[in-house]
This record gives C-alpha cells, sequence and structure tokens, in this order.
C-alpha cells in the first residue's frame, strides 16, 4: 500500500492542467490495449479464412487451415490479458455464472463463449474430422490418443457422412461471419458506447474496431504464412500471397477512410470536447498517432502495397515488400488500440487538463505480462499445427 | 440425421448441463439478497486494513486542528500533507510525511490557469525562489508569516 500511495505522489506532480482526482491514475493499462489487439487477429484471421469458404476464392486455399488455427491460437488467449488485469484474477468465472443483464462486458463473456464453442471449434473439427479419424488410425503413442479423443467418436468415413462434413461445415461458417462481425464489433462497442468519453463515444467505433481487425488479421496470416514456409523451407505460393496483399491493400484503404471519416466528422462537428482532443493528438497522443499509426502503420504499407497493384517486380521483391507492410500494419494496428484505449483516458473529463501514462516492468499490469499474452498465442498455434498439420490434409489418405 | 449431429448436439446438451450445475455451486449463498452483488461482501470490507484515520483522530492527540481553524486551510484535512495516518495513529513511532518541498505546496498553488479563481496561486519561479515555503508560512496557519 504505501508503494501506492508513493506512486500517486510521483503521478501528482506529471499532471498538467485540472483534472479530477480519480483520472490521475489510468485504471485500463497496456493489457486492455491487447484485449482488443488480440480478438482483433482473431476476427480478421477468422474472416480472411472464410473469404475462401464462404466465397469460394480457390486461390487462398494454401491459407485457409493457418488462418482457421491461427485464430483459434489467439481466441484463446483473447480473455487472459482481462483476467490478469483484474485485482482477484482467481474469480473470473463470476462474469459467467452472475451476469448482469446492463453489463456490455458481462455479455461479452457469452459472445466469446458462443464464438469459439459454436463458430470456431466447430468449423475446425468438421475441417479435420476425415484427417483425425485416419491418424488416429495411422499414428502411435499419444498422438494416437489424443486423435482418438478428437474424432468424438464419430468415425465414420463413408461418403455421405463426409458430405455433411462438407455441408454442416459451410454452414457454421455462413453463421461464423456474422459471429465474428459480432466479437470484434463488440469489443468495439463496449468503447463506443462509453458516452461520457468524447473520443470514444461514437457509432463508428464498432465499424472502425472491425475493419482495423480485418486488416490486423490478414496482416498477421500473411506473416505467419510466410514465416511457416520460411521455417518448413517450402515454396510460398505466390498466387495466394499476393491475393492476400491484394485483401490488405482493399481493405486498409476502407479501415482508413473510416477512420478519417471519423475524425472529419469530429473536426468539423467541433463539439466542446474538441479543444482537448486536439491537444491531445498533437500533444501525448502525437508519436503514438501520427507517427505509428498513420505514417508507419497506414500510409506507408498503403503506398507500398499500392504500387505494387500497378507494376509487379519479381518475387523477392514482392515477398519482402509484402512482409514489412505487414509488419507495419500489425505495428499500426497495436498503436490505433492504443491510441483508443490510453489515449481516452489521459484527457481529464473536465476537458481541463491531462495526466500521464507509464508502463511499469513488472507486476500485473506490466510490461512483461502482456509479452506472455503476445508470445504465447505463438506457442499454442506451434502445437496446433503440430497437431492438425494442415500440408498433411492432402495426403492423408485411408486404409 | 448425420452422425456428426448425433454425437455433437448431445454434447453441447451436456455441456449445458456441467455449466448449470456449476453456476448452482459456484453462486456465493448471499448473492442477489440486496442486489446484483455478493451480501457478506461487506463484511469483507468491513475487514479491510484502514489507511486514514480522519482529522477528529489527530485531535485526540494533537491541538493542531483546533489551531488550524482560523486560517486558511482550515478546510483541508491533516491527512492530505501529511500521508494516510492511521499507523502513526495506533503507534506514534511510526512517522508520516513531512512535506516540506517548494514542489509539494505548488501541488495546490502553483499558477494554474485552469483553476485560477479557485485557489490562490503564486508563481514558483518568482515567488521568493530558492526559500522553502515553511521558512516563511506556517503551513498550519498559512497567514502567519515568519519574519
Ligand atoms: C496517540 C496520540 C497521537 C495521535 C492520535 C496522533 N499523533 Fe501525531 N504524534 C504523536 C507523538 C507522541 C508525536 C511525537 C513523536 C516523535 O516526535 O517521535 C507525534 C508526531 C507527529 C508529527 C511530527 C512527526 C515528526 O517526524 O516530527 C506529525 C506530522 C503528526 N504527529 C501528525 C499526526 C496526524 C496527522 C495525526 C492524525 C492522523 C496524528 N499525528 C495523530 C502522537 C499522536
Ligand atoms: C498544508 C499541508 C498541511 C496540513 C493540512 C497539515 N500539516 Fe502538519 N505540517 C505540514 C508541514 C509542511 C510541516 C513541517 C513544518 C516545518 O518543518 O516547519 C508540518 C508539521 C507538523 C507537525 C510537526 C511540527 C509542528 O509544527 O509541530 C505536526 C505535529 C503536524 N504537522 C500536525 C498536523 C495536524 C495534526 C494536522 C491536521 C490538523 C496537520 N498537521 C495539517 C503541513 C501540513
Ligand atoms: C491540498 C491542497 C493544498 C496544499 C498542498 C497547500 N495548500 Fe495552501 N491553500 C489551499 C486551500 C484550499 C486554501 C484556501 C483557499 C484559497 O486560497 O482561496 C489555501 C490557502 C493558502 C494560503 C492563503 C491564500 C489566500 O488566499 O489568502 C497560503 C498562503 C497557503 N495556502 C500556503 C500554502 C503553503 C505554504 C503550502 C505548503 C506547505 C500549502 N499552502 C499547501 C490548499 C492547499
Ligand atoms: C520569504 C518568505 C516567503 C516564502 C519563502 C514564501 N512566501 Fe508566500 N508569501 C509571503 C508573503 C510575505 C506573502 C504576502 C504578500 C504577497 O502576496 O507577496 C505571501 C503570499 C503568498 C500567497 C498568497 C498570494 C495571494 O495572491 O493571495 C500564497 C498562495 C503563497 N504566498 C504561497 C507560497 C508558496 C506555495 C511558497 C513556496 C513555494 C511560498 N509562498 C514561499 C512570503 C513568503
Amino acid at each position: 500500500m504505501q508503494e501506492h500511495f508513493q506512486y500517486l505522489y510521483e503521478m501528482l506532480t506529471q499532471v498538467q492542467g485540472y483534472i479530477y482526482p480519480n483520472e490521475i491514475d489510468l485504471q485500463w493499462g497496456l493489457l486492455i490495449v491487447l484485449y482488443p489487439y488480440i480478438t482483433g487477429l482473431v476476427a480478421g484471421a477468422f474472416i480472411l479464412a472464410s473469404l475462401e469458404r464462404v466465397f469460394n476464392v480457390k486461390v487462398l486455399k494454401p491459407t485457409y487451415e493457418l488462418a482457421l488455427l491461427t485464430a483459434l491460437a489467439f481466441l484463446l488467449v483473447a480473455t487472459m490479458p482481462l483476467i490478469s488485469h483484474l485485482g482477484h484474477p482467481e474469480r473470473f468465472y463470476e462474469i459467467m455464472i452472475t451476469p448482469h443483464a446492463d453489463s456490455a462486458m458481462a455479455i461479452f463473456g457469452f459472445v466469446y463463449l458462443w464464438y469459439l464453442m459454436v463458430v470456431l471449434l466447430l468449423e475446425i473439427w468438421f475441417d479435420y474430422r476425415r484427417e483425425i479419424v485416419i491418424w488416429s488410425r495411422q499414428e502411435k503413442g499419444l498422438k494416437k490418443w489424443l486423435y482418438k479423443i478428437l474424432t468424438l467418436g464419430v468415425t465414420d468415413l463413408s461418403p455421405r457422412t463426409l458430405r455433411w462434413d462438407e455441408k454442416i461445415g459451410y454452414f457454421v461458417t455462413v453463421v461464423g461471419i456474422p459471429s465474428a462481425f459480432l466479437l470484434h464489433g463488440y469489443v468495439g462497442f463496449i468503447f463506443g458506447s462509453v458516452k461520457a468519453n468524447p473520443w470514444w463515444s461514437t457509432v463508428l467505433m464498432p465499424v472502425i474496431f472491425l475493419f482495423s481487425a480485418m486488416v490486423s488479421g490478414i496482416a498477421l496470416v500473411l506473416v505467419i504464412y510466410m514465416g511457416v514456409s520460411y521455417l518448413r523451407r517450402k515454396k510460398i505460393d505466390m498466387k495466394a500471397l499476393d491475393t492476400i496483399a491484394k485483401y490488405l491493400f482493399y481493405i486498409l484503404i476502407l479501415d482508413f477512410t473510416l477512420e478519417g471519416l471519423d475524425q472529419v466528422h469530429r473536426i468539423y462537428e467541433a463539439e466542446e470536447s474538441f479543444e482537448i482532443l486536439s491537444l491531445l493528438v498533437h500533444g501525448p497522443l502525437f508519436l503514438t498517432f501520427f507517427i505509428f499509426q498513420i505514417f508507419l502503420g497506414t500510409i506507408i504499407p498503403l503506398v507500398s502495397l499500392g504500387i505494387l497493384q500497378l507494376y509487379k517486380p519479381g518475387e523477392m521483391a514482392r515477398r519482402t515488400i509484402y512482409f514489412i507492410s505487414s509488419i507495419l500494419v500489425l505495428f499500426g494496428i497495436f498503436f490505433m488500440r492504443w491510441n483508443v484505449v490510453i489515449g481516452g483516458q489521459l484527457f481529464s473529463k473536465s476537458f481541463y487538463g491531462f495526466t500521464d501514462y507509464k508502463i511499469r516492468l513488472a507486476g500485473s499490469e506490466g510490461l512483461l505480462w502482456s509479452m506472455v499474452w503476445i508470445i504465447l498465442p505463438f506457442l499454442i498455434l506451434a502445437f496446433l499445427l503440430w497437431l492438425l498439420p494442415p500440408w498433411k490434409k492432402a495426403e492423408a489418405k485411408s486404409i | 440425421m448425420p452422425p456428426q449431429l448425433k454425437t455433437l448436439i448431445p454434447l453441447f446438451i451436456l455441456f449445458i448441463l456441467a455449466f448449470l450445475i456449476a453456476r448452482h455451486f459456484l453462486v456465493p449463498d448471499s448473492f442477489g439478497k440486496e442486489g446484483h452483488y455478493r451480501f457478506e461482501s461487506v463484511e469483507d470490507n468491513k475487514e479491510m486494513p484502514m489507511f486514514y484515520a480522519g482529522n477528529e483522530a489527530c485531535a485526540e492527540c494533537h491541538d493542531k486542528a483546533a489551531e488550524m481553524e482560523y486560517d486558511m486551510h482550515a478546510d483541508l484535512t491533516c491527512e492530505t500533507c501529511h500521508g494516510p495516518g492511521m499507523a502513526h495513529y495506533e503507534n506514534p513511532d511510526n512517522k508520516l510525511i513531512m512535506p516540506r518541498d517548494r514542489s509539494f505546496c505548488g501541488l495546490c498553488h502553483a499558477s494554474n490557469n485552469t483553476r485560477k479563481y479557485k485557489l490562490a496561486q503564486v508563481d514558483l519561479e518568482e515567488h521568493n525562489p530558492g526559500m522553502k515555503c515553511v521558512e516563511c508560512h506556517n503551513p498550519h496557519l498559512p497567514w502567519e508569516i515568519a519574519e
């Protein structure tokens, strides 16, 4: 407790202008930045996978399963930043057993569960069921048992049943697209519905979150696809890569336009909060907003991906540009979440002052925990790729 | 019916049942007694350690409080400046903060356009620089100025 007061007195000297007493310390720190970031990656990766299936974009086939497994790996971690942010993480389940119908956050628990259980797990299961059954017969030891459990006892491989896999899987994907929109639109809604905060409160928020989610998810799958191909020393399917990059480019345009629209609207309306928000983006958020989010994270990828739509250099050059652009997009979207979450708490609701935010290294809100939640999904993905390798699907022949 | 659904539907029903059973056991007994919260948490909160003692507590041993009433700092509580005092209240050997720095008084009194008319302000750079505020102003009776 003593350190807490020490911290408080320290923070008091960082305050500018007039703020209310409860605004000194940011309640939502780095972990809450990760929460929309990670859920966004999930929704984006899933939507990319659905493109292949529902809209029948055949060139994307090489990344279909990869995108699904990426979505799953990140979805499993998506709630972790929230849970570790709690004062009593061991009570996390209470949000599910005693949800308050008025609470946007409480309902998110069910949106999440729906998406995990009914959409993602089912889609992956239907997609892999044939192979899981075959592998459960061929493999030995631990792996055999894992596959046996995963079949859930449905080992029928007759053409009729396989057709059902296809049909129900398709149905799940169709249900999945609105669900993915719901999942991430909902995260945007949680922020957009805070009417006391002029930086958050806009009806465009869910839409902006959704499009930035697609952008970041597509960039992530692109990076992971390139990384996995590199590690497996396999040639990258340039057709698929070009197509993903094309989608990335188009959706980035939409995302940028929407965010621009939001800002133009804000600037033209110039409500009473405008002055403080303008000070905010030109002051404390200058680096993360103008430089990181807009310049590095949007303009540079837009220009470089845009040029590639008109003029196609050699494969090597294209790959390098795709890779760098995707990394920049991922970086930019992270700071977009940062600017929303942290930015929205830096200015006082009196509109007369600012507080400050310093990342702490250790502790449950600190940098180290956040790193864990960023690295963990990649480990889970590695495990999933070991268990359900997409590249071995074609080879799996029944005996 | 496809064999997949023959397995999945019972599994989902089982899952929902397990959830409902777990819920039955996990919801705290006193939940919902007086509203959407665990009523017993009131008792738990009463047991939390206290950090602030309040002005009356200080007045038991120090007559500063009575003294302060006659000057401009009358509305401040002791612990605004001296920090949480419960530990000191229980045992005076626990020292409190003695905020003698200029920057401390500046937290409230430094020039700040946003609260110009609410609080007397001085420019810290110009108002007798190089000296501690408490060398002239008695912090408890700020208009009692030392010569
Ligand atoms: C039980 C009686 C008692 C109570 C109640 C009490 N104090 Fe004290 N206080 C003392 C004594 C005795 C000393 C002198 C201790 C010393 O000099 O070591 C002291 C010293 C102090 C000092 C000077 C410390 C220093 O380092 O010179 C401050 C400031 C102070 N008290 C503030 C408070 C405040 C604020 C409260 C109310 C939260 C309070 N006291 C309540 C007995 C008390
Ligand atoms: C505006 C901030 C402020 C408030 C409010 C305040 N103090 Fe102090 N107090 C100080 C400072 C600064 C000193 C150190 C003075 C010095 O070194 O000359 C001090 C010193 C003391 C001392 C030890 C020196 C002395 O003058 O005896 C005691 C005891 C004390 N305060 C008690 C209290 C009590 C009791 C209250 C509440 C009734 C209180 N103070 C309210 C700022 C404050
Ligand atoms: C927690 C905020 C706070 C702190 C810290 C504080 N003061 Fe004050 N001070 C006030 C308030 C409130 C008033 C009375 C309102 C007003 O000035 O109009 C006041 C009044 C005064 C006045 C009289 C001003 C007038 O209008 O006549 C002086 C002088 C003063 N304080 C000096 C000090 C000194 C010296 C310190 C540091 C030991 C200090 N104050 C610390 C809040 C504070
Ligand atoms: C050299 C002694 C001295 C020192 C040191 C000193 N003051 Fe003063 N202060 C005075 C005198 C004398 C006055 C009344 C005349 C005036 O307004 O200048 C005064 C007036 C004030 C007033 C009332 C101003 C107003 O407009 O009503 C405040 C507030 C104040 N001082 C705060 C402080 C603070 C805070 C510090 C430390 C940063 C400080 N003083 C340091 C002597 C001092």
